[in-house]
């Protein structure tokens, strides 16, 4: 979302960083109380951090708690820092860095998933072949008329995209994503 | 002091009258007011009465504000008792800096009270301010009713959207039955882990409403904030380690150890005393060691000592203690402290590694930390020898020998630096407390000015706001009234927060107030001279005012002075006034703060004053030094 930026702090700062920026999925557990959500993006774009992707949604009505998915790019030094810059917001509960979990847990990346809905639009020929793609892709349909479907698929951002990208020549008018969920593998909670 | 005396009663009878409800409303909410005050029980009262007792119960005996519409009712409890004073500022920036003040001369949460819209906007620059130097700060504000958030009402403003970035946390409190716990749960987050600044925004029907006053709890109850004030053992046994084992220590201190609290100072002066490394501070930390002490550098950074700067870039182990490596202070980063391993004490993790990558972090409270410190440190098996440390000893004497903060001085025009050395010699052995606005003068009082013991300087650090030192003396002054409190301006600062003479007159707080009058904004021209070409686009001041005449117009007492000769006795004649006192010191104009480490330098690439001619100066920062602030 924000341009990539030289890392925040110093204005001094003009040696040019040589660490590699990555990509990285961080899981942030708030109380779910009014403006939560405002403070955990002002401090990404304040600070001039980069959020790729974001979900949020209560996910523990009892406790009151929310959990907050973004991706985010950075260099280590950059995703350290936004770590501890999350972990100062007063009703943020605990940041885990989900891509390190992984690492540390011998995997590779944690599952991340992503539904969309997309609207097709179209007649003849392409409404068949709009049908076959979607059942390679294992997508739904979940509404249609004899001019449109809409379909539901559920998977990795790159299967998304890919099938945003044949989608498209065959009518694709309209796309919804909902951004990443995420979570460890294995038997261990967060 | 304001008294309820008639004149004051007969005010705000007729502001009453005129407010802005509608009479019949006015009228049926005292009704209520008064009905629900004759037969409530013991914890069950208004809004504004619940938000006097959580101040009352968190001991606040001062708050420093200014009345409006949507804080009327908290101004009405604030005329019915005794026990809080309140401090009435002329301009609420002047509020938050005069509780800022207030918090860093004594330790304690300051507080302010603003109206809504305005008075929240005008709150933003001090809330700011005690952020980036972690002041503790409670500000309660006033809002629209709730039934009108969000309808654009009068002097309405979204004050919990707008400060949010620059508080430690803010709340809108919409239910009257949680406003004290609000309140408890502010001064709490105020005053631990790293101090900030809190909003808490409380709308007029809520200061209205009835509700139940819920006592301070024991425990708190929010578990996501827990700050953690011990540091972790082994990693203070690695420090102590690396420290036994240094050849060239340095002790780089900061702003935390004076927040910390008295004890963690005194602990900072045996742990110097125990370890004899040389020790050096940021201008925050000015304080908390002695400048009398012998292990005692003087300020590092930018406009620091050559001794303090060169003994942090050859070090070969650093301890920074509550320090967090500003831009002030690192100079290039790439070239600072290129041989050293870095011990880093801070209670706020984001401070680790964020500018500078350190070896041995230590997350907790300086004065927890430097207890456990202390107490490894003695039992080491076997202490460094003073051979050791000897050799690093004798460059620290080199360097000193540098006298890096020397000046020409002039039997004919006042020398900014004697000034300050005069003040600082007549004002010795008083309990002096120094505030300062921004410019050459803050770093000419932060050189010439000697601090022996923490929360006697207060001074805007991290975000150099002007205007800051009238108001905070003014705080000083209230938490302190016999003291001695000097504010150091320059002649531009000290007119961003003028006004605030008003309100040290009204309260009779004889405020001293020292411009080193250059007629220019010094340090905006400073850097003109070093960037820009000498071409000093309107940084000289054509229209100044006769500070005497001021001072006279508030009823303050102006002293005016251009003669080195006479300077001594009208210093003396300042300290002994007992009323404000504005002094007008004429200073040669064109005099430059040295030493200095231009943008984009490192700590050896200091320009000494001795060295700073002309030429030096226009050429001492290249292109890429030139972007840098």
């Amino acid at each position: 979302m924000n341009a990539h930026q030289q890392p925040t702090g110093s204005a001094y700062f003009i040696a040019p960083e040589t660490a590699k920026a990555e990509s990285h999925t961080l899981s942030v557990l708030v109380s779910n109380e009014p403006g939560v959500l405002a403070r955990v993006i002002g401090l990404f774009s304040g600070r001039g951090y980069n959020i790729e992707s974001l979900t949020v949604s209560e996910t523990e009505h009892e406790a009151h708690l929310s959990r907050i998915t973004i991706v985010t790019r950075g260099t280590p030094t950059v995703l350290e820092q936004i770590k501890a810059q999350l972990e100062r917001i007063v009703p943020v509960h605990r940041v885990v860095d989900l891509t390190v979990r992984a690492r540390d847990l011998g995997q590779e990346r944690p599952i991340e998933r992503e539904v969309a809905l997309i609207k097709v639009v179209g007649t003849g020929d392409n409404r068949a072949e709009t049908l076959r793609l979607a059942d390679a892709f294992h997508a739904k349909v979940v509404d249609a008329t004899i001019e449109h479907f809409i379909l539901e698929i559920t998977g990795k951002s790159s299967k998304i995209d890919q099938f945003v990208a044949v989608m498209k020549p065959l009518g694709l008018i309209e796309v919804c994503r909902t951004g990443i969920a995420a979570m460890n593998r294995g038997a261990q909670g967060m | 002091m304001r008294g309820k005396t008639g004149s004051s009663r007969g005010l705000f009878l007729c502001l009453q009258s005129g407010s802005e409800e509608p009479p019949e409303l006015q009228q049926r909410m005292d009704q209520d007011m008064t009905d629900t005050k004759n037969q409530m029980p013991d914890n069950q009262m208004t809004g504004a009465e619940i938000v006097l007792k959580a101040l009352k119960e968190n001991g606040v005996e001062h708050i420093f504000g200014y009345p409006g519409g949507a804080v009327l009712p908290i101004y009405d409890e604030i005329f019915q008792q005794e026990e809080i004073k309140h401090i009435l500022v002329r301009h609420e920036q002047g509020a938050g800096h005069a509780a800022e003040g207030y918090a860093r001369s004594t330790g304690k949460v300051g507080v302010m009270l603003v109206t809504s819209g305005p008075g929240a906007t005008n709150a933003v620059t001090p809330l700011q301010d005690a952020l980036m130097d972690s002041v503790p700060l409670v500000c309660i504000s006033g809002q629209v009713p709730t039934t009108l958030i969000g309808s654009d009402a009068f002097q309405e403003c979204d004050t919990v959207g707008i400060t949010r970035p620059c508080t430690k946390h803010n709340w809108l409190v919409k239910d009257v039955n949680e406003l004290a716990a609000t309140i408890h749960e502010a001064f709490r987050i105020a005053q631990t882990g790293r101090p900030g600044p809190v909003v808490v925004d409380v709308p007029k029907d809520i200061q209205f409403a009835t509700g139940t006053y819920t006592p301070k709890p024991q425990v708190a109850a929010n578990v996501s904030y827990q700050p953690r004030v011990d540091g972790d053992i082994n990693a203070i046994q690695a420090a102590v380690e690396l420290m036994a084992s240094a050849r060239k220590p340095v002790l780089y201190t900061g702003g935390g150890v004076i927040n910390s609290g008295p004890e963690a100072s005194r602990l900072l002066r045996e742990l110097v005393e125990l370890t004899n490394f040389p020790i050096t501070s940021t201008l925050m930390g000015l304080g908390c060691y002695p400048a009398s002490g012998s292990n005692w550098l003087g300020m590092l950074g930018m406009h620091g000592s050559y001794e303090a700067n060169m003994a942090m870039h050859d070090c070969d182990v650093m301890v920074c203690i509550g320090a967090r490596f500003d831009d002030r202070i690192t100079g290039r980063l790439n070239a600072f402290a290129p041989h050293s391993r870095k011990i880093h004490i801070d209670i706020d993790p984001s401070s680790i590694n964020k500018n500078v990558h350190v070896d041995i972090p230590i997350i907790g409270d300086v004065g927890h930390v430097l207890k456990d410190m202390i107490r490894q440190w003695r039992a080491l098996p076997t202490k460094p020898a003073k051979a050791q440390t000897e050799e690093w000893w004798s460059e620290v004497a080199r360097w000193r020998a540098r006298k890096s903060f020397s000046y020409k001085n002039s039997t004919d025009v006042i020398m900014p630096q004697y000034a300050l050395e005069r003040l600082n010699a007549l004002s010795k052995g008083r309990k002096t407390f120094i505030t300062t606005e921004v410019g050459q003068h803050q770093m000419w009082a932060a050189q010439f000015i000697d601090f022996e013991e923490p929360n006697r300087w207060m001074t805007s650090g991290g975000l150099g706001t002007m205007g800051y030192g009238l108001p905070a003396a003014i705080g000083v002054q209230v938490a302190h009234p016999d003291a001695l409190v000097i504010d150091v301006a320059g002649d531009a600062s000290i007119q961003m927060c003028i006004q605030e003479m008003s309100c040290a007159i009204q309260h009779e707080l004889p405020v001293k107030i020292f411009i080193l009058n250059n007629q220019y904004m010094g340090m905006v021209r400073q850097w003109q001279q070093l960037l820009h070409g000498n071409r000093l686009s309107n940084s000289y001041t054509e229209a100044m005012p006769d500070f005497v005449k001021l001072a006279e117009a508030y009823g303050a007492v102006g002293i005016y002075c251009d003669d080195p000769k006479e300077l001594d006795d009208k210093i003396e004649q300042m300290i002994a006034v007992k009323k404000p006192v504005i002094f007008d010191c004429r200073v040669a104009n064109l005099a430059n703060c040295f030493p200095m480490i231009p943008s984009g330098k490192a700590h050896n690439e200091m320009l000494l004053p001795d060295e700073a001619t002309d030429e030096a100066v226009a050429t001492a920062i290249d292109a890429k030094g030139r972007q840098l602030v």
